[in-house]
């Protein structure tokens, strides 16, 4: 029990993505299957975002009065022993990175999102169905006569 | 060297960036632009000059070594890095040199199959596709990695959707591979992440590094693999996750899908070469038990199932298509044996298949534009209607079966020749019983060209209809590349070998500047 609240970021992560991969995996509804793939991509954005928790890291805005002496740590990581530079900023950040990472796979996802729904607008046009099982059965048959209309 | 002066100062000392950034940044413009002829001249322009730069990389990392390019001029592993190397400059030479003559057929292909308002975007969705290519290929930061895929990806799903206008289902194709490639990218993503959880970096480099440092035995380094291996198999057709190939392949714009079959699913099996063998040790057991086992089992399986499929289609294009599959398993069976030579086996048939399907679907694509044909029982007389066309799909073809003389028989004599050094007896069963397969889906349709009479019209013979010279001329370079390489072999062999070197060297950890430790990430409590 405690385990899974020690990690509760990646038990949430986990289930998110089990839940998105399912979704896209069991509905036949196109719209659905999106709405899963975006679930699943969003966990993932969440397992970097808490990727970047430092315990006891404060937001990375760095402030003129820490900036004086203050260097990065030469060798070891935050878990070493700090040397003297280090010690005088006396201010722990987290890391900033995994959020910029984020921000561009969040500009992906919601490109991928919009391509889809772009997609499924046209394929209720042009079939008269979003239902995947349908639309397979409709081309199964084009794909054996191999004409289309 | 006497030749690399040919080559402007910018080109040997900005050429890494110059070669993504130029295509992204005029695709921009050729997207504005109201005039399809002037979009297609923008295209030209663009993937000539980068195959000129191409070029020059190739040259100069041959003779000076591998490049090293900050970004922006910030020094990796903070700033992100670009790398050439004998693995993937070569790669990037071929890609631009497809790009530029699937451009040159784009011409006539593009106004046959697409609507005049639809070109400009159509033409900037291509460049986006190249740019995205060339930058999975280029560069050495493993997320740059991801949104290259991405960037690649996301327009290729519209180009291939694109192909609508001439057969619906591409849009159900289309909608298929969106959902499993966006699932491809999202698994590697996450191998990505994990590595960063364990490295604290992105650089591929500085990632290796610390992998060495880290060792075999991390769980979560293990769990990387496995993401991103699966990831890359998803985007690169590995046989039990094609399943999105053959749509998007069969109903693309033709001109679009003789480009996709010759460098996608390339661009990621470079990156699985990069990352297996490069960035984690094959050395390492889990490692060297998923090449051997994983991808040598799924490319022989692939390459089985594949062909067997392939003889039962009757649309010339899934024909094509699952034989590309079939092909993507003879690369992954040569870097399953992760030998030297089986690697340069690997290679060499990724850079041939290229070659001979690039030509085989600017055929198909050009007896579309003149007859509409789709079906193999459709080709009846082909070779009589249209010679030159035919006869440069035959060249494609039986290289295609791998007989001698051409480049498909150079890679699989030397794929072959590594399976007998590894004593694997029984691979080499299965590269003849597949490529005698592959004579009976390309001897289909060859013989209902060349043996069958031409179809009657109206009590009329069909009468004599060559394909334009804006797509017999990239139909004849591939078709006689691939002559000119399968009998002078040591040009693309010997590049293949310095790519299987950088290969079986094992991690590459050479990063400019030495290494700069960073701060290791803590994540999650």
């Amino acid at each position: 029990m405690t385990a899974i609240f020690e990690h509760f970021n990646f038990v949430v992560v986990i289930v998110l993505m089990m839940t998105g991969l399912f979704v896209v995996f069991a509905t036949q509804n196109m719209i659905k299957k999106l709405v899963g793939l975006s679930v699943f991509q969003t966990s993932v954005f969440l397992l970097y975002i808490s990727l970047s928790k430092v315990s006891g890291g404060q937001p990375p805005i760095i402030d003129k009065k820490d900036l004086h002496g203050a260097s990065y740590p030469a060798d070891g990581g935050y878990d070493a022993a700090p040397d003297s530079a280090y010690q005088a900023a006396e201010v722990l950040y987290s890391n900033p990175l995994p959020h910029v990472l984020i921000l561009t796979a969040i500009v992906v996802g919601v490109a991928t999102l919009a391509i889809g729904l772009a997609l499924v607008v046209r394929v209720r046009e042009v079939y008269g169905t979003i239902e995947d099982d349908e639309i397979n059965k409709i081309d199964y048959n084009e794909n054996l006569e191999g004409v289309a209309r | 060297m006497q030749v690399m002066s040919l080559f402007p100062e910018w080109i040997l000392s900005h050429g890494a960036a110059s070669i993504v950034v130029v295509p992204l940044l005029l695709a921009v413009i050729t997207a504005l632009n109201p005039s399809a002829k002037l979009a297609w001249a923008t295209v030209l322009g663009v993937t000539a000059l980068c195959v000129f730069t191409a070029l020059g990389l190739l040259l100069q990392v041959m003779s000076y070594g591998p490049i090293h390019y900050n970004m922006g001029g910030w020094a990796p592993p903070l700033g992100i890095g670009y790398y050439i190397d004998g693995l993937n400059a070569p790669l990037l030479l071929l890609i631009s040199v497809v790009a530029f003559l699937c451009t040159l057929y784009a011409l006539p292909s593009v106004i046959a199959e697409v609507e005049p308002k639809k070109r400009g975007p159509f033409y900037a969705a291509f460049l986006i596709s190249l740019a995205g290519l060339l930058g999975m290929v280029t560069t050495a930061d493993a997320f740059n990695v991801f949104v290259f895929l991405e960037v690649s990806s996301i327009s290729t799903y519209v180009l291939v959707a694109m192909g609508a206008s001439r057969d619906r289902r591409a849009l159900s194709s289309s909608f298929n591979y969106l959902i499993m490639g966006s699932i491809g990218a999202t698994f590697f993503v996450i191998g990505i992440g994990f590595l960063y959880m364990q490295t604290g970096t992105l650089n591929m480099m500085d990632m290796a590094r610390l992998l060495q440092e880290i060792g075999p035995g991390d769980r979560v380094v293990q769990l990387a693999f496995a993401f991103i291996v699966i990831g890359l198999g998803l985007k690169l057709a590995m046989f039990p996750l094609h399943m999105w190939l053959p749509g998007a392949y069969a109903y693309a714009p033709s001109f679009f899908t003789a480009f996709l079959a010759a460098t996608a699913t390339k661009a990621a099996l470079y990156l699985l070469l990069r990352f297996t063998f490069t960035v984690f040790d094959p050395s390492w057991d889990y490692i060297a038990t998923a090449v051997m086992i994983l991808l040598a089992g799924m490319g022989i399986a692939g390459m089985v199932a594949a062909s067997l499929q392939a003889i039962f289609q009757n649309d010339i294009r899934r024909v094509l298509a699952y034989s590309s599959v079939a092909q993507v398993g003879y690369m992954l069976l040569g870097i399953g044996m992760a030998t030297t030579l089986g690697l340069t086996a690997g290679y060499l048939h990724m850079i041939n298949h290229a070659i001979m399907k690039g030509a085989l679907f600017i055929a198909v694509g050009a007896f579309w534009y003149r007859f509409g044909i789709t079906q193999v029982s459709d080709m009846r007389g082909l070779g009589k209607t249209m010679p030159w066309t035919m006869a440069g799909f035959t060249i494609a073809g039986i290289s295609l079966i791998g007989v001698p003389g051409t480049v498909g028989f150079v890679s699989k004599l030397i794929l072959v020749e590594a399976a007998a050094e590894n004593g694997w007896w029984w691979a080499i069963g299965v590269i003849v019983a597949t490529s005698i397969l592959a004579i009976i889906y390309v001897g289909r349709m060859i013989e209902k060209a060349y043996f069958k009479p031409v179809p009657q019209i109206n009590d009329r013979p069909v009468l004599r209809n060559e394909a334009p010279l804006a797509m017999l001329i990239p139909l004849w370079v591939l078709a006689l590349a691939s002559l000119v390489f399968g009998i002078q072999t040591e040009w693309l062999t010997s590049m293949a070998e310095a790519a299987a070197q950088v290969l079986s060297a094992g991690p590459n950890t050479d990063i400019p500047g030495g290494a700069y430790i960073l701060p290791k990430v803590t994540g999650g409590h």
